[in-house]
């Protein structure tokens, strides 16, 4: 399937294109505009103006997107936290690497195009998942 | 900040012109609360502006969409101001505001300096967070920064340190 989202992607829309890769559709193609109105009818829009993959009732677009696509896995719940943080930044859950994950996601959107950046970002996300799946499964650091 | 100047110093600003109903008055107050939270020049009834890079004009369109659903108006416009005067005196009025909220900091740290490692430590916590939320809106930074983030860090004695160093341990 083909998904549409903005140019210059930052942490809420690289952490989307994980999220759809993973666990909604494998075989994820992306494309990225710079105006909404040049999405294609076969491409579903994320992380945009207007669409219903995005902002709602103060959630970030992952948030959305594991609501509408109910993923229940409570790991990716806990990445959610750290996206909503790292991208809205108001204060709502306690996500000391949020903060850190915005700069490198800021810095990296410099020196790289969308596509790199994704594919940079993809084994970042991987290994949060995962320490955070032995987090939950030991209920501490597990390192 | 990653603002686009042009020769003549004058940077791109990102404007957002909305009108939201009166009632019901919570979206209102949210989306206030939002607009206050970035630090927002506020230009006339229903219309703010902020220097425009990809993080402001994203914040902007996300709240955008949030009064479109609560039944209002928005449009996000890019524009620069016809004049280096008018931009000084709207950057002006920002840098005072947050100057403002650095003095703050500045009092508050000031008046938690008698108390005890841990009263201290508190303090340092509460008011780093604080810092952090202030540069988030700090598109002018005036010279009180500097001096709110000195202020802090005079908090942390080597007290401070060696108990932090005993926790962790």
């Amino acid at each position: 399937m083909k998904w549409a989202t903005r140019a210059g992607v930052h942490i809420d829309r690289a952490a989307c294109a994980w999220l759809i890769r993973r666990h909604v559709d494998p075989d994820a193609v992306f494309v990225f505009v710079t105006d909404p109105s040049a999405v294609t009818a076969d491409a579903t829009p994320f992380d945009m103006r207007g669409v219903d993959l995005g902002h709602h009732g103060g959630d970030c677009t992952f948030e959305t997107i594991l609501r509408r696509y109910e993923l229940h896995d409570p790991v990716l719940w806990k990445i959610a936290e750290i996206v909503h943080e790292a991208d809205i930044d108001d204060e709502r859950f306690d996500a000391p690497e949020a903060p850190g994950l915005d700069v490198i996601l800021r810095g990296l959107s410099m020196i790289c195009d969308d596509e790199q950046t994704l594919r940079l970002t993809g084994p970042m996300f991987d290994g949060l998942y995962e320490y955070h799946r032995r987090a939950l499964l030991l209920d501490r650091p597990p390192a | 900040m990653m603002s686009a100047r042009r020769d003549d110093g004058i940077g791109q600003w990102v404007l957002l012109a909305y009108r939201i109903p009166r009632e019901p008055s919570r979206p209102r107050i949210a989306v206030w609360r939002k607009l206050e939270r970035l630090g927002v020049a506020r230009l006339g009834d229903g219309l703010v502006a902020l220097p425009a890079d990809a993080r402001t004009r994203e914040q902007f369109d996300w709240i955008a969409d949030e009064i479109t659903e609560a039944d209002g108006t928005a449009m996000v416009w890019l524009g620069r101001p016809t004049t280096t005067g008018q931009e000084q005196q709207i950057a002006t009025g920002m840098r005072i505001a947050r100057a403002a909220e650095y003095q703050a900091v500045i009092d508050e740290a000031v008046g938690a300096q008698a108390g005890s490692g841990a009263e201290r430590t508190r303090a340092v916590r509460r008011l780093r967070s604080e810092l952090h939320r202030i540069g988030r809106r700090d598109f002018f930074p005036p010279a009180e920064r500097d001096a709110a983030r000195a202020a802090v860090q005079a908090l942390v004695g080597t007290d401070i340190l060696d108990s932090a160093t005993e926790e962790r341990a």
